[in-house]
């Protein structure tokens, strides 16, 4: 027999090639899109910037870029997400790691297989439903009869985030419960010889083991939170508010972004710029936050051999 | 080898331009779609059009205090000429504009006469017009229904809640009026693209767009609806067939410019008591546009049946001389 290339083989090679290639294409569209999307959001904010000065844009607090005279002070939609996402993780971290405790390290291997999918089902419920659910249940039956300072009206803050916390509490705990499972047998049955109860286990043991994921897991709940949309939309109200009530309605970046931009502003006016400008803020605030796992990531990461 | 290259480029060429036609897109969700016409089945000479024969798009947006007029008008005419799909958007009067002016709708709604800016834009892009008068508002000022000590508002109550001025200052009813009970105030009104914010502010403060900035703006009257609903101290604004629509949810407040407290309704609109806050509301028709048959049928369509129509959407209807300004401004652009 020769060695040289038949028919067949070199079909083969072909197919091979081919596979790698458009799986390498696939691969990069992610990085082409991210790459796209900071473009798309530069030129605009570029322009924005040339109007309203930074200064302006970070240091006041008056936030009216659509009325007459307009002024720009961001800050207002930031404190509505900034309380928005502080309940929601607040919601989401103690009952996500509970939830994970169990399933790792708790519950029957049978009770698992039946938790962990419908706790995922919940990742999987359309932000839509969630906003719904806050302003017609939440906000009226909850926060409205039991928030016990000031007046609840038809929109909270505190109602959006309660829900968002609901939202992403599937990313916490399911994230939570691979990086637990992961942590290796032999550790856990060495503290149980030395006499450890399962909740020293728990908290002495597979708790600092996993840390690096639970620590990723979270950053990335808190990413999903800020840059809800639908829910704060919908159950947080469009009034730019500054307080320290989250009782009270509040606008958040994302619901500005998505009432402004839902179809009424000249495009290239001030007004249309500055949806771009707080998408571009949107971004970076993301990106630092997800640098800032990836470090976290890195500096308590346990390899176990 | 060649051809396996040639077939993988393309492939890669149709995942790019995929790729771009998304991140290109217009992400305005609102707006109607302006799908090119088809004169094809159409006839060319009117007199031989029979309704069912026509075909094409009809693209209107604009103001929402029209809009739920002009879609009962749509759906009405589109039973009637099943040929004829009408796209109804509600950008607000001024963002409705922006998309006529630049020659993308066919008919504009507005809750006001068209500005001397939106002319100019209009102008400048070759576009012609005709106003065309469709019905009257009132623009109603509701509250929540456990409201129970603003029956009935001033002017200048109005003012003094609406006004610039008012802006982190007049955030409780007792300091509108020392007799008012110690409650939060929260505002509800509309987003600044919309006519009613234009006209509502020029009614109530004397100058069109000038308004507080502390308020829920909102081009969806639902969510003023929700927001007064669900709060005891909250004030809002709107046009008159949200009211309609939701009597149960809100209620209106009686408005006193000067001679008593009158309640919105059509005859008080009719007979000219309920001032400052009726209105008439128009639509703005693309000349160009008037002259496909299917734009012309609906205008005269609308024109045939406007007093069902209005009834029917709880619009005020025009009075016999609006009417009869109607016809004269009608007469000069869709005949001949």
């Amino acid at each position: 027999m020769s060695l040289r290339a038949t028919g067949a083989l070199r079909r083969r090679q072909n197919t091979e090639r081919i596979a790698k290639t458009v799986l390498g294409v696939l691969a990069a569209l992610s990085v082409v899109t991210t790459v796209l999307i900071v473009l798309s959001l530069l030129n605009p904010t570029r322009e924005f910037f040339s109007v309203v000065s930074i200064k302006e844009f970070f240091t006041t607090t008056r936030w009216a870029p659509l009325f007459e005279p307009a002024s720009f002070g961001v800050w207002p939609i930031v404190v509505g997400t900034l309380w928005v996402s502080f309940i929601a993780i607040m919601v989401a971290l103690p009952a996500g790691l509970g939830a994970a405790f169990y399933m790792s390290e708790y519950a029957r291997p049978g009770v698992r297989k039946v938790i962990k999918p419908i706790l995922e089902l919940l990742a999987g419920v359309p932000t839509i439903v969630f906003g719904f659910f806050a302003l017609n249940f939440v906000n009226p039956e909850l926060v409205k009869r039991f928030w016990p300072i000031g007046e609840v009206g038809a929109y909270s803050a505190l109602g959006a985030g309660l829900v968002t916390g609901i939202m992403i509490l599937p990313i916490v705990a399911s994230l939570s419960e691979d990086a637990m499972a992961a942590v290796p047998h032999s550790l856990r049955q060495g503290a149980f010889a030395l006499g450890s109860s399962r909740r020293e286990v728990c908290t002495k043991v597979v708790f600092p083991a996993a840390i690096s994921g639970i620590v990723a897991a979270t950053v990335l709940a808190i990413s999903r939170a800020v840059g809800e949309t639908m829910i704060a939309i919908l159950a947080s109200g469009s009034l730019p508010n500054i307080s320290k009530n989250p009782g009270k309605g509040m606008q958040t970046m994302t619901g500005f972004i998505g009432s402004a931009g839902s179809g009424d502003l000249p495009t290239g006016s001030t007004g249309y710029q500055t949806i771009f400008a707080v998408g571009a803020y949107l971004f970076a605030v993301t990106l630092l936050l997800n640098m800032i796992s990836i470090r976290i990531v890195r500096r308590f990461r346990e390899v176990y051999e | 080898m060649n051809r396996s290259k040639r077939r993988l480029v393309s492939v890669t060429v149709i995942a790019i331009s995929l790729l771009a036609a998304a991140c290109g897109s217009d992400s305005k969700s609102t707006e109607p779609t302006v799908a090119p016409t088809t004169p094809g089945s159409t006839p060319v000479d009117e007199t031989t059009t029979t309704p069912s024969n026509l075909s094409g798009d009809i693209a209107i947006d604009g103001s929402s205090t029209v809009a739920p007029l002009m879609k009962l008008t749509a759906e009405s005419f589109q039973d009637a000429n099943a040929g004829v799909t009408v796209a109804v958007g509600t950008s607000g009067t001024g963002g409705g504009f922006e998309k006529f002016c630049a020659g993308e709708t066919d008919i504009s709604n507005a809750s006001r006469p068209i500005k001397d800016t939106e002319i100019e834009a209009c102008t400048a892009k070759g576009i012609e017009y005709f106003e065309v008068l469709v019905a009257n508002d009132a623009l109603t000022v509701v509250v929540n229904p456990e409201n129970t000590w603003a029956k009935c508002l001033t002017v200048e109550q109005l003012k003094k809640m609406w006004e610039p001025e008012a802006e982190g200052t007049i955030t409780n009813w007792n300091l509108i009026d020392p007799s008012f009970p110690d409650q939060a105030l929260t505002l509800f009104g509309a987003g600044t693209d919309s006519g009613t914010f234009d006209y509502f502010t020029a009614a109530i403060n004397g100058k069109a767009k000038a308004s507080r900035t502390d308020y829920n703006p909102t081009e969806d009257d639902n969510v003023t609806v929700t927001g007064v609903a669900g709060d005891k101290g909250a004030l809002g604004y709107f046009g008159f067939s949200y009211l309609e629509e939701n009597a149960d949810k809100v209620t209106a407040v009686e408005i006193d410019g000067g001679k008593g407290c009158v309640a919105p309704s059509a005859a008080a609109v009719l007979d000219e008591t309920y001032t400052p806050l009726s209105r008439p509301l128009f639509i703005y028709v693309n000349k160009e546009a008037a002259t496909r048959a299917e734009v012309k049928a609906f205008v005269n369509y609308f024109v045939a049946h406007q007093d069902d129509l209005s009834s029917e959407a709880l619009f005020v209807s025009l009075s016999d001389s609006q009417k009869a300004l109607q016809a004269t401004e009608l007469a000069s652009v869709l005949e001949g």
